[in-house]
């Protein structure tokens, strides 16, 4: 290379990049940066003439930046590129609005929630308690009841819908002949249950139990079969998938070997197909983990601690949330903080489910594919 | 051990589609028989139905006779376990269970049917099926390690391996080297040649040279046209239908000239 084409590209550089026909003028490259940080301090000017509101402020904003955006690019660069910039900034504004409710929810439990989040909280009966030498109700706040209740009742509702789910799907894949008018039949039954609104759910259980026990039989059981309607479409639907992935060729290898039907799907599919068929079942119970509306009908609320599901009301954590926010005590305002820490409470249960849900699939992947 | 097969007048139905029509052949113990034929024929179809694997495909049937050593398979109350116990399979594409290590995929038959087989019998029931499948010293260090990471020929041995260790008499294989190298290709070749000495064996192939070099009789089947049924057209010693064939269209086919 000679002195003066490096001297050439040296004095060319900083100026922008070298011409060629593939080239084309481009604006900065934290363009988009300066542009928002504009956009955000002229419409903050603006509003502090007219009236300030969060809401008006980021709207303006939106609409100064893309427009601004767009007529710059426009200019310095090409119409192409303007398109670009703009619907980039369409889309970011579209995942931005889709993420605004989840992260709001969230902030909103865990600002509501973590006050009341104590050991005592999660450890202690909530209730009030009648001392006879000073003649004073204390009135506690806690939710142990109501945790112990969630565990029960989601967990007699997993133990029930869990085999009949998965055994009805077994027989869809690999007992029935897709044709055949039982298997439609179970098909779609399966498919109206899935819609079944979760009140009509209670109702069920509430009517069946009042008619098999008397009136007022509120009980954990009740309310774990009618989250066991909710649960038994979704953990059928779920594994019937799982096991159709398994690759008929399994099956055919298994049987060449002289194997039964039975030891086939016991010992080849299932292990294939468990780790699917897991987290199936974890997404069931995260979804009725939180019903309120069939549990309030089926096991009415209560604060007094009860460990037996066969009788005697039992309270959930989203019950509670929902009882102590429309059945306040006297103190109003404690009520209101402990139906935000039962709130949050439910939450973290949930995180530590799936977290779990996760662990378990991966534990159960099969090997040499993990 | 090695067993005689009789197919008498065998049609094969999907639903009502008749894919293979009027099948008639003897296949005599400790040979190895080749099918060749084009694509759709329905060389697969018929190789399922000597061991009754079509029933697995739902609206598969059959009409006609298929004798091992004089029984015959579609007799009412044949169990089909049974007859899968006694003529094994090995499919074009290998299928270790992923879910089981080397040693368990050899042990599948066994322990898939919790046959009680106390930890010697087993070792040496594993040791012995590799080395007939020609895979132990290759995989004798690492039993424990699942059998999908094994490469494609050695998985190919592995559930050949699989196949032999509940000892059948008769061994079908449909294309069981069309997904190998020409290296694997050769020990899976190997292997049928020794094979031969116990098994009756079937081999559906699309490599000819493969057929004159591992096989004894060659059966050529044939369709008419798309939507007819496959036919058996010629069934002779290998030598003869590679040389001097009696019908036309097998010498169009072996020479390369159609198909
Ligand atoms: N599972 C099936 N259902 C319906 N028809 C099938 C099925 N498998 C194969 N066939 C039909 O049967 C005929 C023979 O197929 P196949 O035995 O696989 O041929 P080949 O193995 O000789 O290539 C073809 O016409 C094919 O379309
Ligand atoms: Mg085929």
């Amino acid at each position: 290379m000679t002195a003066t084409t490096v001297a050439d590209t040296e004095t060319r550089a900083p100026r922008g990049p070298v011409p060629n026909a593939l080239t084309s003028a481009q604006l900065p490259r934290f363009v988009e940066l300066y542009t928002l940080a504009g956009a955000l301090a002229v419409s903050a000017a603006v509003l502090a003439m007219t009236g300030f509101s969060i809401v008006g402020w980021l709207v303006l904003s939106a609409v100064l930046y893309l427009v601004s955006l767009g007529i710059l690019s426009t200019v310095v660069e090409n119409r192409r590129k303007a398109t670009d910039r703009v619907v980039r900034g369409l889309v970011t504004i579209a995942f931005l609005l889709a993420v605004i409710p989840l992260v709001s929810t969230l902030v909103t439990v865990i600002i509501g929630g973590a006050p009341s989040l104590t050991w005592d909280f999660v450890t202690k009966t909530g209730g009030s308690v009648f001392d006879p030498s000073t003649l004073k109700v204390t009135i506690v706040q806690g939710a142990w009841q109501a945790v112990v209740g969630t565990l029960i009742i989601t967990g007699v509702a997993t133990l029930i819908s869990v085999p009949i789910g998965i055994l009805a799907a077994i027989y869809l894949v690999e007992y029935a002949q897709p044709q055949q008018w039982m298997a439609r039949t179970v098909t779609f039954l399966v498919d109206v249950m899935t819609g079944i609104p979760s009140i009509v759910a209670g109702l069920f259980a509430f009517s069946l139990f009042t008619l098999l026990v008397g009136p007022k039989a509120f009980s954990g059981f009740s309310a774990s079969v009618a989250l066991s309607v909710l649960m038994i479409p979704i953990v059928v639907r779920s594994t019937e998938e799982m096991l159709k992935l398994v690759s008929s060729e399994l099956r055919e290898a298994s049987f060449a070997l002289g194997v039964t039907k039975f030891a086939t799907i016991v010992r080849v599919v299932l292990p294939t197909a468990i780790a699917g068929i897991i987290t199936g079942v974890m997404l069931a119970i995260s979804r009725v983990i939180g019903e309120t509306a069939p549990i309030f009908i089926a096991a009415s609320f209560t604060s007094n601690f009860n460990a037996n599901p066969f009788s005697g009301p039992m309270e959930t954590l989203a019950v509670k949330a929902y009882a102590d926010y429309k059945f306040p005590s006297q103190d109003i305002a404690a009520s209101y903080q402990s139906a935000w820490g039962a709130a949050l409470l439910l939450v973290l249960l949930v995180v530590i489910l799936n977290l779990v849900a996760r662990i378990i699939a991966k534990a159960f992947a099969p090997r040499g594919l993990r | 051990m090695s067993k005689r097969i009789n197919v008498r007048d065998l049609d094969v139905y999907y639903s009502d589609f008749l894919a293979v029509e009027g099948v008639s052949m003897t296949i005599e113990p400790r040979t190895v028989t080749a099918f060749i034929g084009p694509s759709g024929c329905g060389k697969s179809t018929f190789l399922r139905t000597l061991n009754r694997m079509h029933e697995v495909i739902p609206g598969a049937r059959v009409r006609g006779e298929v004798l091992i050593d004089g029984d015959n398979l579609y007799a009412p109350g044949v169990d089909p376990v049974l007859v899968r116990r006694q003529v094994g399979m090995v499919f074009q594409r290998a299928n270790p269970f992923p879910t089981m290590s080397i040693r368990d995929n050899v042990l599948a038959g066994v322990k898939l049917n919790s046959r009680r087989m106390p930890k010697s019998d087993q070792d040496s029931l594993v040791e012995r099926s590799l080395r007939g499948a020609n895979l132990w010293n290759e995989v004798k260090d690492r039993l424990q390690l699942p059998g999908s990471g094994l490469s494609g020929g050695q998985q190919q041995r592995l559930c050949i391996a699989r196949a032999i260790a509940v000892s059948p008499d008769v061994l079908l294989m449909d294309e069981p080297c069309s997904a190998l190298d020409p290296i694997s290709t050769l020990a899976i070749e190997d292997l049928i040649e020794e094979l031969k000495q116990d098994y009756t064996i079937v081999i559906v192939t699309h490599n000819m040279q493969q057929a004159t070099r591992v096989s004894d009789k060659t059966a050529f089947f044939n369709i008419a046209g798309s939507g007819k049924p496959g036919r058996l057209i010629e069934y002779d010693d290998t030598a003869t239908i590679f040389t001097k064939p009696s019908v036309q269209a097998t010498e169009d086919y072996v020479s390369g000239r159609f198909g």
